[in-house]
């Protein structure tokens, strides 16, 4: 009698209520849940839902879950007039609307230069060549065979906040903090699969090389490639996204996400660097005086707050207010994370919750009481080596403003009056 | 068979303790074929070491360029719409708006054949040959007033070709702001008074979803 048990057709009620929730969302949360209750004039509490009454979905109506139908808004986007292309093109991970410390995986954020390449696992191979004794290729299920470990590391792209060195540009941290995520890697280390190929003695770098239309290559030292890089399979449990470079991506960490070449498909052992366009065109790091900064490998201590910003704005009027955001650093652990409600005049220190993990997300939060008058939010962080997050003035002091990547300037949010949050910058 | 390279061993020492230690080869994998390596193996250094046999000029890169490059990167490589310049841009790597392109910019010839042999034409890399691409590289080295109207680039004599900016690329000098052993940051009155200075709104370039929404608020 499988007729029975069909899944009723959705109430008049919930159909009309529903189409309302689609326009309205924005002004509904910029309003409060109190507004929210007294506008429909429904109280959820003693007005039956249709969810308390009819039977939902069984098992297997969406064999690959997926997120509820109310949180629709939380994508990935881009900004259009970046790029030429999609296919060579970037978008923003949802920072505004996540808490914790790990990124789920179909909203870390996308950077690709030819496209997302789908690539056959069975027909994947990584091969080793250069200077080694033995030039090797590997099956997928070769990799799987060595000793595996699971790290956790955020992965930032050395272009962002890229857009804000001339000054406020974009509003919303997805915008000008988006391009980074933070998941838990499950891999094998770099250094064992060289082994098995043997290092020559004058064996100094590496240029790992993607399988897509990019032919990706970056030149990697020696000593980072043996201290703790990953070739990764698995990202949070599950096999990586094509666009995070399925079957096979490379883990360098702390070090700026071009580097962690996806696809990988080879590695040559070299004794001097490549200059590869990624490393020269592109990736190098220009001053005012004309001279330009290579192999900037390393992302500097950072933070940002995600909660309020102006994709995500204060909704629930003057009181009790929970103020949270990122930390991160490429050097190690964020020691600790300052905050100023007044542009830079008084900080509080945060508070940091959840794991401190080397070279991974931070997540911190800090509560006050809001009193309802205008916010100038900053946060700072200060990293395991005693490195302190500058504001962007500092750093335009030493670099200039053409120097595309590497901007980890303090950000401010002004919050007006009614909650409403805007990207600025103060004297 | 159990021969270790003194610098894995050096690294093993390192991260003792945070890792799994190989004590010998696992055996995994094969030997990669001559054919494969060769097959695979299409990077360029610098130093020339890479390049295949082979050969191309400046007129027979124009032509290749034409056909296919022009229409994304135009016909002297001043790039189509968004799509990236190539050649032009001396005298503005300085300047409030620096036009970085092979003449101004990269400080390699290596990377202009690297980056075609492996990536361009967009939408159909590693379509074409060694000659192919040593003129298409001689003609945007022309563009860039780097090599004359009648060179023909080649294998031996590539490692000649001095691009103008090499002198102009240095190491990674950060951290290069205050950290905390030059200066605690400041927690308590640090400033008399803060105006706001630079606004996004003002800007008004975030991407069209968003500005609708927020009209509508
Ligand atoms: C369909 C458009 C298109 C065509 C055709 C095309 N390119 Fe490109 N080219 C691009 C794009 C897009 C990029 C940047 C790709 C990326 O994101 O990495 C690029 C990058 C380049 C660069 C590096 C530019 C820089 O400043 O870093 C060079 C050199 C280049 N192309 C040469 C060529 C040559 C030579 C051809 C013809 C054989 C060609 N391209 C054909 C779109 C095109």
């Amino acid at each position: 009698m499988t007729n029975e048990l069909k899944k009723p057709e959705l109430s008049r009620r919930a159909l009309l209520k529903s189409a309302a929730a689609g326009g309205v969302t924005l002004a509904a949360s910029a309003t409060g849940a109190k507004a929210l209750e007294k506008e429909t004039k429904e109280n959820p509490i003693t007005t039956k839902q249709d969810w308390n009454q009819v039977l939902g979905d069984g098992v297997d109506a969406n064999p690959y879950g997926s997120p509820s139908e109310y949180e629709k808004n939380v994508i990935r986007r881009s900004v259009p007039w970046l790029t030429a292309s999609p296919e060579s093109s970037i978008n923003f991970t949802p920072l505004h609307e996540l808490d914790g410390i790990i990124t789920p995986n179909g909203l870390c954020f996308e950077r690709h230069h030819a496209g997302i390449a789908e690539v056959d696992p069975a027909e994947h191979r990584l091969m080793i060549n250069g200077l080694v004794d033995k030039p090797l290729v590997f099956t997928m299920e070769d990799i799987m065979r060595f000793p595996r470990t699971n790290k956790i590391y955020f992965l930032e792209c050395a272009a962002n906040s890229g857009m804000e060195w001339r000054g406020a540009q974009l509003n919303g941290c997805q915008f000008t903090h988006g391009m980074i995520h933070c998941v838990n890697y499950t891999g094998v280390l770099l250094k064992d699969i060289l082994a098995e190929a043997g290092l020559k003695t004058n064996a100094k770098w590496l240029m790992p090389e993607g399988a897509d239309a990019s032919g990706m290559n970056r030149s990697v030292p020696i000593e980072k490639a043996l201290k703790d890089c990953m070739v990764a399979f698995k990202m949070n449990g599950e096999a990586l996204r094509p666009e995070q470079g399925y079957p096979l991506r490379l883990v360098i960490p702390g070090w700026e996400g071009n580097m962690w070449v996806k696809w990988l498909r080879r590695i040559e052992v070299g004794d001097m660097p490549w200059h590869a366009r990624e490393e020269t065109s592109k990736y190098t790091d220009l001053m005012e005086n004309g001279k330009a900064r290579r192999f900037t490998w390393e992302m500097d201590c950072k933070s940002i707050i995600t909660n309020p910003s102006p994709q995500a704005p204060i909704t629930h009027g003057k009181g009790h207010t929970v103020l949270t955001g990122l930390a991160w650093s490429g050097r190690g652990t964020v020691d600790r994370v300052d905050i100023t409600l007044d542009g830079g005049k008084n900080w509080q220190k945060a508070r940091i919750d959840g794991p401190s993990l080397d070279k991974a997300l931070h997540r911190f939060y800090f509560e006050f009481e809001w009193d309802g008058r205008p916010l100038l939010l900053q946060s700072r962080a200060i990293d395991s080596t005693g490195y302190v997050q500058p504001t962007k003035d500092e750093l335009r002091e030493v670099r200039g403003t053409n120097s595309i990547y590497h901007n980890n300037g303090i950000q401010t949010w002004h919050v007006n009056a009614k909650g409403e949050a805007e990207n600025v910058e103060v004297s | 068979m159990l021969k270790f390279p003194k610098i894995i061993s050096i690294a093993f020492g390192l991260t003792l303790c945070a890792t799994p230690a190989l004590a010998e080869k696992l055996n995994l994998g094969r030997e990669a074929t001559k054919a494969e390596i060769k097959a695979w193996d299409i990077d360029v250094r610098p130093d020339g070491q890479g390049l295949p046999e082979g050969k191309g000029t400046v007129e027979k890169g124009e032509q290749i360029f034409a056909e296919q490059c022009a229409a994304c990167h135009g016909d002297f490589g001043e790039g189509v719409d968004r799509w990236p310049v190539l050649a032009g841009g001396l005298g503005t790597i300085k300047s409030e708006d620096p036009v970085k392109t092979v003449g101004s910019y990269w400080p390699y010839a290596s990377t202009v054949f690297d980056y075609i042999y492996r990536a361009m034409p967009f939408g159909n890399a590693q379509s074409l040959k060694p000659d192919e691409v040593y003129a298409v590289t001689a003609y945007i080295l022309y563009l860039n007033e780097i090599v004359a109207e009648d060179f023909e680039l080649s294998k031996n004599n590539f490692a000649s070709i001095k691009m103008p900016n090499e002198k102009n690329f240095f190491a990674d000098p950060r951290p290069d702001t205050p950290t905390m052993k030059k200066k605690k940051p400041c927690m308590k009155n640090c400033k008399k008074e803060v105006k706001i200075t630079k606004r996004a709104r003002v800007i008004n370039v975030t991407p069209e979803e968003d500005k609708e929404a927020a009209s509508k608020e």
